[in-house]
């Protein structure tokens, strides 16, 4: 009943997307029968349903040929033009339409406007799933078990948890380990203990018709619910913006506390069948909990370590990078489970062992989409999640207890407040940086439940716990009474107690170099002191790292890099592409963020020289033209982004080839002196570019500067844009194209060639200054062939364009 | 005799404490290390510091052996460096690592912030002029990366361009072509780390416990 009030009071203020969607829902019930979407997505039922049609199909055959091949012959029917095949289909497009049912419901929330921002999505999907639950039961089907506890450990959790893997912010994550490790653990054991024993008190009080209750069964229901779930967790603290400590404090806990509930969980599966504990056990157990911990952290690692040795050698078939990331973690979450390891802590291992390593040796469009399926995926399951919480709520068989479900919620309450502020007493203790008060009530407030607890109270067997349906029932109201009650107010309560949040601004460089400063000099001062504190092993662990680990697992030149040069060439890079990607060259400098120059910081030391010196034997007309020409290069490499090849991703130059660019820099710094003392400037007379960054800059704040000086050198330095990598052929010399272009310019088919060429990757030579000088000229010419191809390209140009590149 | 030099010491170090914030332990501790370090002497020389070999593979070796003997460091108001330090001055560079207490005021965590960022400060700048130039970063910078080999000497210049150009164009907006950024001033070093949670983060643990001893059992 509650379900429809729920159903039909909202759908006035819903959006007509939503209307539709649920019009969709309705047509799929229509339609066919919603079979249950555990067996949608084990294949094993679709393949018992094939091989079912075998068998019959040989039956009859069998039948027939015992008749003795009287009737062999069968009649002739019309073919059949159109024919419905639902059962053919059904598992994939079942699977497919609660997919699109979840991503369209995620695309509704944020059309709504405010909706979001009062509710978080989490609320709303459980929501959601229980209005189709509720429509599945309408109609009068059989609710499908759909939140089967083997879809979700295997399928919907492990996207989850490597995202967050993946991206864990190791650094904070490793300086808190600590404090996350005492949360995990013995808060985890602590809210186990105590909400089982009490619940178990309670339950052998009189009057609550409880008492078939036993010690074992709730201690294993306690330790089920006392586990923070990350999924929960992620989805509300990611709308809260909290800081980064408290973030990784409740996270961190939520992750790390898979190994102890795994190993309670089977301690108490295992003697409730036994009966009797003995001390033995309880060493067992302990150790038992290592060998879970440790050696999913273990299987992660190899794992983690094999992909970034896979990875090492990719640089031929980059498209099949990411899938490397995938897979092996997978891998890896499969193989911890194999042996009931913690494969939550496989997962995170994996994920952030392999990942500086794997960085640095994939193309940074490989980076890009293992970012993003990675959170395609999560974001799917934590969605479905969601949805399948609130539908498997609707189906499930309930028992309700009053006494039994609200003890149990006022229990977790109690429970978690204690254990954080029990622990934060004894943390605080070694922590330099304390939690305060209002800390405390964060971590005890965002301790959520979710969909973990529910599949694992899911798993038991009823027969061993028939109170399971009660355990169920308490459990989902938990969650709810989690998810809603305070992953609602929590945001509230954030404000209303003004905890720092989270800084949105990106890292700057400035802040980059004081970090790797602040971690030598600490260094160094524990040197002086003479105790061998964190930094001093922490250094020492880097120095391991870079020294033979870096070696073995990242491919060419880049192991050398150290830290902060790679997020320098990081942040470079970003650069450029915004550089590229705003508005191909033509209005270059409006759309760049710096408005300081480099002639700013210049310390003015530039002799007069200099300026009288240069030479302006270009006129007005040439400079345009030369400008012009240039740009038109820009503009031709970010066209050559919209080809297609099925092997290899035709490789934006600005892009790719930007490493590369970067590790040339040393040609380009000795060309740039050259340059220097050639001092042919033409317009400004600006100090001599003794950097890249200075040129960057220079381009930004006066494109034209760059370009003059770039065009009129003599030993110019080229803009040497190799796709890929440096061995591949796939390489593109922007500087050569130009010339090319321009010496080609006269025969157009030559020309037409020679572009074919590079779409197809093929090497183009150095570029001589001979060469350059004849572009030039030839460049100086008004041609209109090429003035075309400044603003838009011409339809031969197009045709190019969509020529298939392999031959 | 013993007793009261003793006796004399333990006043000594009442007043260092009450002066630096450090416990009468940690005290205790850090004097067993400088008389260690300067061989018994009552003076601690650079020589004394350059002969740590846990600081060899240090980067920045040579500024923080400098950052010892800089007299801005020594919170006394003078500028200039001097050749050797007494006990007293060590504690005073040493008390700049000291971790914030638990419960401060926004006005006290202020005053460490800008304590400590005034540290660094004037670690990188080495003329001691009130602001690192660019010249002075790109120093601070190539010396961050001189364990990086070739790559880095070239990078370096490279890094402490952009970051220069990033705080010039934090700090002062826009700029004319013709103006000129002189440097950064601690102003406008206070504001580009803003970020950087320099009070909680510039901390080392110093042990209460007796670290020479525990250390001669390994």
């Amino acid at each position: 009943m509650s379900v429809r009030v729920a159903l039909h009071s909202p759908s006035g203020s819903r959006s007509f997307l939503e209307r539709g969607l649920l019009l969709l829902v309705i047509l799929i019930l229509l339609e066919g029968t919603v079979l249950t979407l555990g067996a949608a997505s084990s294949p094993d039922i679709g393949a018992q349903d094939n091989t079912g049609g075998h068998d019959h199909r040989d039956d009859h055959r069998g039948i027939e040929g015992s008749r003795g091949n009287t009737n062999y012959t069968y009649t002739k029917k019309a073919f059949p033009v159109l024919s419905l095949d639902y059962h053919h289909i059904q598992v994939p497009f079942e699977i497919s339409l609660w997919v699109l049912l979840a991503s369209l419901m995620k695309l509704g929330f944020h059309l709504i406007p405010r909706l979001s921002s009062i509710v978080p999505e989490s609320c709303l999907l459980i929501v959601v799933g229980l209005l189709v639950g509720g429509l599945i039961k309408l109609v009068g089907e059989e609710v499908p078990p759909v939140l089967d506890s083997k879809l979700f450990f295997l399928c919907l959790l492990p996207p989850i948890i490597l995202d967050a893997g993946y991206f864990l912010p190791i650094r904070p994550f490793m300086e808190n380990i600590g404090t996350i490790l005492m949360f995990a653990v013995v808060g985890t054991l602590w809210n186990a203990f105590f909400v089982g024993g009490l619940l178990y008190a309670v339950c052998q009080i009189e009057g609550t018709y409880l008492s078939q209750v036993e010690l074992l069964p709730c201690l294993l229901f306690g330790s089920i619910i006392s586990a923070v779930d990350p999924v929960a967790v992620l989805a509300v603290f990611e709308e809260i913006h909290i800081n980064e400590l408290l973030h990784i404090l409740v996270f961190g806990e939520s992750l790390l506390n898979d190994a102890v509930t795994v190993v309670l969980y089977h301690l108490f599966e295992e003697y409730s069948g036994a009966g009797e504990v003995t001390p033995m056990d309880v060493v067992l157990g302990v150790i038992c909990f290592l060998i879970v911990s440790l050696g999913g952290i273990a299987v992660g690692a190899i794992y983690g370590i094999l992909a970034a040795f896979t990875s090492r050698f990719t640089s031929h078939t980059r498209v099949i990078e990411p899938l490397f990331v995938f897979v092996y973690s997978y891998m890896a979450y499969l193989s911890a489970e194999m042996f009931h390891l913690s494969g939550i802590m496989a997962l995170i291992a994996c994920g952030a062992v392999m990942r500086p390593y794997v960085e640095a040796n994939i193309s940074h469009k490989s980076h890009t989409t293992v970012k993003y399926f990675l959170k395609m995926w999560s974001s799917v399951s934590e969605t479905l999640i969601f949805i399948f919480l609130g539908v498997a709520t609707v189906a499930g068989p309930h028992s309700w207890n009053w006494t039994f479900v609200s003890v149990t919620v006022i229990l977790c309450l109690v429970s978690r407040v204690i254990g954080v502020v029990g622990l934060t007493f004894i943390i605080n203790k070694f922590r330099i940086v304390k939690l305060t008060t209002k800390d405390q009530f964060i971590v005890a407030y965002g301790g959520l439940r979710g969909a973990i607890a529910f599949s694992l109270g899911y798993l038991l067997d009823k027969d061993l716990f028939p109170t399971k349906t009660m355990f169920l029932t308490a459990i989902i109201t938990e969650i709810f009474f989690t998810v809603f009650v305070q992953g609602m107010t929590i945001k509230p309560l954030v404000d209303l107690l003004a905890v720092k949040k989270k800084q949105e601004a990106k890292r700057s460089i400035n802040e980059e170099i004081h970090t790797q400063f602040l971690d030598h000099l600490l260094t160094g001062i524990e040197d002086i002191c003479g105790h061998y504190g964190h930094h001093h092993w922490k250094d020492k662990l880097n120095r391991f790292n870079k020294k033979y680990i870096k070696k073995c697992l990242i491919a060419g030149e880049r192991y050398k890099e150290p830290q902060l040069i790679a997020f320098y060439h990081k942040m470079e890079f970003k650069q450029a592409i915004e550089l590229v990607e705003s508005g191909g060259g033509v209005k270059l400098p409006s759309a760049m963020p710096s408005q300081v120059s480099m002639q700013n910081i210049q310390p003015k030391k530039l002799p007069p020289a200099v300026a009288e010196r240069a030479l302006p034997q270009f006129t007005k007309g040439r400079e345009e033209e030369i400008r012009k020409i240039l740009r038109s290069n820009l503009q031709k490499t970010r066209q050559r982004l919209r080809s297609y090849n099925r092997h290899t991703l035709m490789a934006d130059p600005f892009e790719d080839g930007w490493n590369d660019f970067l590790l040339k820099k040393q040609r380009m710094i000795e060309l740039e002196k050259k340059m220097t003392e050639m001092s042919n400037y033409l317009t400004v007379p600006a100090a001599p570019p003794d950097s890249p960054t200075m040129c960057r800059a220079r381009l930004a704040s006066d494109p034209n500067a760059f370009y003059n000086i770039k065009a009129s050198s003599d030993g110019v330095p080229t803009i040497q844009v190799d796709l890929a990598s440096p061995q591949s052929p796939d390489s593109v010399n922007m500087l050569n194209e130009f010339s090319k272009r321009g010496a080609t310019d006269q025969d157009l088919g030559q020309r037409e060639g020679a572009d074919r060429d590079e779409d197809q990757g093929l090497m183009m030579k150095p570029s001589s200054a001979g060469k350059e000088e004849k572009g030039e000229e030839e460049g100086g010419n008004k041609n209109p062939g090429l003035m075309r191809c400044l603003s838009d390209p011409g339809p031969s140009n197009e045709d190019e364009e969509d020529e298939p590149f392999l031959p | 005799m013993g007793a009261s030099q003793s006796a004399r010491t333990e006043h000594e170090f009442q007043d260092l404490a009450d002066r630096t914030g450090f416990s009468l332990e940690q005290i205790g501790n850090l004097n067993k290390r400088f008389r260690q370090l300067s061989k018994n002497e009552q003076t601690l020389s650079r020589q004394d510091l350059a002969s740590i070999s846990a600081l060899d593979n240090n980067p920045l070796r040579a500024q923080i052996i400098n950052a010892f003997f800089d007299k801005r460091n020594l919170r006394q108001n003078e500028v200039g460096t001097v050749q050797v330090i007494g006990f007293e001055e060590f504690l005073m560079v040493m008390s700049h690592f000291r971790p914030a207490a638990m419960h401060i005021t926004e006005e006290e965590r202020e005053k460490l912030r800008r304590e400590k960022l005034r540290f660094v400060f004037n670690m990188h700048d080495t003329d001691s002029d009130g602001t690192i130039t660019l010249e002075e970063y790109r120093r601070a910078v190539e010396e961050l990366l001189s364990k990086a080999g070739t790559i880095g000497q070239e990078t370096a210049k490279a890094i402490a361009d952009a970051a220069m150009l990033e705080v010039a164009s934090t700090t002062r907006g826009k700029m004319e072509p013709d103006e000129f950024y002189e440097g950064i001033t601690f102003e406008n070093f206070l504001q580009i780390l803003k970020t950087l949670d320099i009070e909680t983060r510039m901390h080392v643990r110093f042990l209460n416990m007796d670290t020479a001893t525990m250390r001669c059992g390994k």
